[in-house]
């Protein structure tokens, strides 16, 4: 079903709502009850309002500034909200990442869904319950203190008079300041937190009823594609516009390096824009996939910085009995969104309306608002679903796209990205390279170590990624890189006393880059637990027992026993026997967040170089735990994702464009692949719910390089594992 | 401009194109209005445009239309709705395997289309017959326990979902 919105309503400014109304009734959250009354409400992260509206019919409208981007919020943060203020959880409606209804509660990322926008929800709830007793009091003239909501109904604890909520409110406004101390319900009471519920979008999907960005269509719109050069940088000399003459009114839309034909039907623009005959100028200016480990060796930097040191680290290493030292890498890899990025957009009479996939709706409205010269105020980025993304893929350079088409062509445009568009030009994971170093004392316990990070340096408060379409078109943009939180994990939990980390700052990325699922985490936990096994080995000790002996935290201790208890685990050095392998991997993600340990089983053919999965344990701790249905399926998420960037990808390119730009060339994970898995989940009501969309990718090729070299005596030290580096490795 | 009759979920269509190579996919999302079928690589490489030609699971993103006016064509439109849904769908909603879902509807026509054919598919039948079918997400093993569910199949031992 395509969702319809005419001109007239369109250009009333009501893009949303009216959109909302025609999407299909199972299909997304993107519809509030009190329609068009919607718009003008506060959108303030400090206002009750800006967050909720209880309705006159019982339902209550959640707006948030974090959307679903596939992980599950959109069933989590409704539990926490009804929750908190005492709704059934099917009287809730969400509305996410529209910048005219929802507060700016940062982009969607680094795992902080539920621990942050969740929180700050249900601390907008808890205010408004509060409110709600206290209406209820006064219009029942007893104390607030005895009144409870159950069900959407104020009613004292000892039963009666009941007071539905929407009779207090009625459709208006609590008009009240967020209380960040307004009392949160006891963990012991909840009864929706903490239930495995079904997400709402599911039937909508898997019927193909859910309308994704992809699917969703404006009356009197074009079809775009964008046109990128043939290399990084190259520059527009010439376009020959007759070279598309025939092909169904597409026309050509230039300015400066920016190229892109329209036309009314989709096909037509297509094949417009493989008919297109341009003219560019020549570029190598990249460093080329092969050169990158040398590239980040010899900078430019920007700084050095240490990020720990602890003891004596030069004097530990040098009196200790055994010293080991080993060199681990972590290639650029892409989003590899199955869907290329699409946006729609319509510029019109100092207006601005997008509706976009991107994690960061209300980031990308200032940023728009630049490019178009137009105040904040005029631009309104609407969330719609796209295809799953990890960080930030080529969304919002897909919304600048239609932006700058449509206000060129004065009419709304449609863009979508083709594969090679996608693979090749969306931002790319940055590389990392990591040298350890560290020392066994005479007990065989790590006496001392050293990390030494190469890693791109984020640009400080850079407000936003260079996008593709203003750079080509010459709009200025802030220059810089933004890579995420990369330098964390980067040294082992295991109360080591000499130790430090030193990273080398990068100027640059061989790529663009930008976050990419636990960024830095995932290379930074690969390298650290990759060592440890190799430290262990070399102490000739068990893996499991290793890492225990120097864990202090419980919770820590607790999901590693948990990880290692799955598989059976039986203590004994490594390598075994042979045959099939084991490893296991901890990590502590961000050193103060989510908990968690993976062991692994695996196979490896030397012959081929094939390495087998067969079974996958992971034990996690993410604090008091919202729906465990969903949590299971996000680190399900995480371990296979991982398991494809480790086994499988790497972008590959030359010295002037992107070469691995479909799935032959950049192969992710199959279904023959697929192990099984199973999840051990250690809940917590007591602790603050903390985030599970990245945590446990960092444990992943850790204990897929340690059980390999459990089964066969090899050691991985560059991803991906392919049957090459197999067959090479010693 | 060349016109080709389709017949989609048991309904004819008449469709004018310009380009008697367009592909089917294009037709059913901009003509018909049908886009559960998603746009995912126009190569045939991925599997989110998968559609049934006479039953048979199909890649719609490369099958020109021209070549879809003599056969009877499947969308995931046609197989349920959220609120009747067919069985495997009934399956992949039971195991909430989805997350984002961009794939979801081709790996249902897959997995519909080999249960017509082998209602009593194993776990490595059903791991092969999705071979060509790309998930992103890391949703595998929930496809798999739908898969294994709607062909009456219970969970491997041991796995958590």
């Amino acid at each position: 079903m395509t969702a319809l919105v005419t001109r007239r309503e369109f250009l009333q400014g009501s893009g949303a709502l009216v959109v909302s109304l025609a999407l299909p009734r199972h299909g997304s959250a993107q519809r509030a009850p009190d329609g068009y009354q919607a718009l003008g409400k506060p959108v303030d992260t400090g206002e009750v309002d800006g967050f909720l509206s209880v309705h006159r019919d019982g339902r209550v409208t959640v707006y948030c500034g974090k959307v679903d981007l596939g992980q599950g919020l959109r069933i989590a943060i409704p539990q926490m909200a009804a929750e908190e203020l005492g709704v059934a959880i099917n009287r809730v409606v969400l509305i996410e990442g529209d910048t005219a209804l929802t507060p700016d509660q940062g982009p969607t990322g680094g795992s902080s869904g539920v621990m942050r926008g969740g929180v700050q929800i249900r601390q907008a709830a808890a205010t408004a319950r509060e409110a709600l007793l206290r209406k209820a009091a006064e219009r029942t003239g007893k104390p607030a203190s005895e009144f409870e909501i159950v069900d959407g109904v104020a009613r004292t604890k000892t039963g009666g008079p009941d007071v539905p909520i929407g009779e207090l409110v009625g459709d208006g406004r609590f008009e009240l300041k967020l209380d960040p101390k307004a009392k949160l319900k006891d963990p012991a009471s909840y009864t929706i937190v903490g239930k495995p519920l079904p997400r709402p979008d599911v039937p909508a999907k898997v019927t193909g009823r859910h309308v994704y960005m992809h699917d969703f269509t404006i009356e009197g719109m074009l079809h775009a594609r964008v046109i990128r050069p043939p290399a990084v940088g190259a520059k527009l000399l010439a376009v020959d516009e007759t070279s598309i003459k025939g092909i169904g009114g597409a026309r050509v839309v230039r300015r400066e390096s920016f190229l892109a034909v329209v036309a009314g039907d989709e096909w037509d623009a297509v094949r417009a824009a493989h008919a297109l005959k341009a003219h560019w100028s020549e570029s190598s200016e990249l460093v080329g996939q092969s050169a990158v480990r040398d590239w980040m060796r010899a900078g430019p930097f920007e700084s050095e910085e240490f990020l720990l040191r602890k003891g004596d680290v030069k004097q530990a290493l040098a009196g200790a009995s055994r010293r080991l030292a080993a060199e681990y890498y972590w290639p650029m890899q892409s989003h590899a969104s199955m869907g290329p990025s699409c946006a729609l957009a319509d510029v019109h009479d100092g207006k601005a309306t997008i509706w976009s996939a991107s994690q960061a709706t209300h980031k990308f409205r200032e940023t728009c608002a630049k490019m178009l010269e137009l105040p904040p105020a005029a631009v309104r980025v609407i969330y719609l679903d796209g295809s799953g993304c990890y960080g930030m893929n080529g969304h919002d350079d897909a919304a600048a796209d239609a932006a700058l088409i449509s206000r060129t062509v004065r009419r709304p445009v449609r863009v979508q990205w083709m594969r090679e568009d996608e693979h090749g030009w969306d931002p790319k994971g940055p590389p990392q390279l990591l040298a350890l170093e560290a020392a066994l004392d005479a007990d065989g316990r790590i006496a001392a170590w050293r990390s030494e990070l190469w890693l791109p340096k984020a640009t400080a408060n850079l407000p936003n990624m260079p996008l593709l379409g203003p750079q080509a078109a010459g709009i200025a943009q802030p220059v810089g890189i933004t890579t995420g939180l990369i330098s964390q994990n980067g040294n082992p939990p295991y109360g080591v006393a000499h130790q430090e980390v030193l990273v080398h700052w990068l100027k640059d990325s061989p790529l663009r880059p930008s976050n990419l699922r636990a960024p830095g985490k995932v290379a930074n936990g690969f390298a650290v637990e990759s060592f440890t096994d190799e430290l262990a080995a070399a102490a000739k000790r068990d893996a499991f027992e290793f890492r225990l002996s120097g864990l202090s935290d419980p919770r820590g201790i607790e999901v590693l026993k948990r990880a290692a208890k799955m598989l059976d685990w039986q203590p004994r050095p490594s390598p075994g026997p042979g045959g099939i392998g084991r490893g296991i991997a901890y990590l502590h993600y961000k050193n103060n967040e989510t908990y968690v340990a993976t062991a692994m089983e695996a196979e490896v053919d030397r012959g081929s170089g094939a390495i087998r999965v067969r079974r996958i344990a992971c034990a996690h701790d993410c604090g008091l735990i919202i729906n465990p249905d969903a949590l299971r399926q996000q680190i399900e998420g995480c371990i296979l994702q991982t398991l494809s960037r480790a086994l499988h990808e790497e972008v590959a390119f030359d010295r002037s464009r992107v070469t691995s730009v479909d799935w032959k060339s950049y192969p992710i994970l199959t279904f023959p692949e697929v192990p099984e898995i199973a999840i051990d989940l250690v809940d917590r009501p007591t602790e603050p719910p903390l985030g599970a969309g990245e945590a446990a990718t960092t444990t992943v090729a850790a204990a897929l390089a340690n059980a390999v070299f459990d089964a066969s005596g090899l050691r991985l030290r560059t991803v991906p594992f392919t049957p090459e580096r197999v067959k090479a490795a010693t | 401009m060349p016109v080709f009759v389709l017949h989609v979920n048991g309904v004819r269509h008449s469709v004018a194109v310009r380009d008697p190579n367009e592909p089917l996919l294009y037709v059913l999302r901009n003509r018909l209005h049908l886009t559960g079928a998603k746009f995912g690589c126009g190569l045939g490489q991925c599997g989110a445009c998968t559609i049934w030609v006479d039953g048979v699971p199909a890649r719609s993103c490369t099958l020109p239309v021209s070549a879809a006016a003599k056969v009877s064509v499947t969308t995931i439109e046609g197989l349920g709705t959220p609120d009747k849904p067919h069985p495997v769908q009934a399956a992949f909603i039971a195991e909430q395997a989805a997350q984002c879902g961009y794939c979801a509807t081709g790996m249902v026509m897959t997995v519909a289309g080999l249960l017509a054919r082998k209602p009593d598919a194993t776990l490595g039948e059903i791991k092969d017959a999705l071979a060509g079918n790309l998930c992103r997400c890391g949703t595998h093993q929930r496809i798999l326990h739908a898969a294994l569910q709607a062909a009456g199949k219970s969970k491997p031992k041991g796995a958590s979902a």
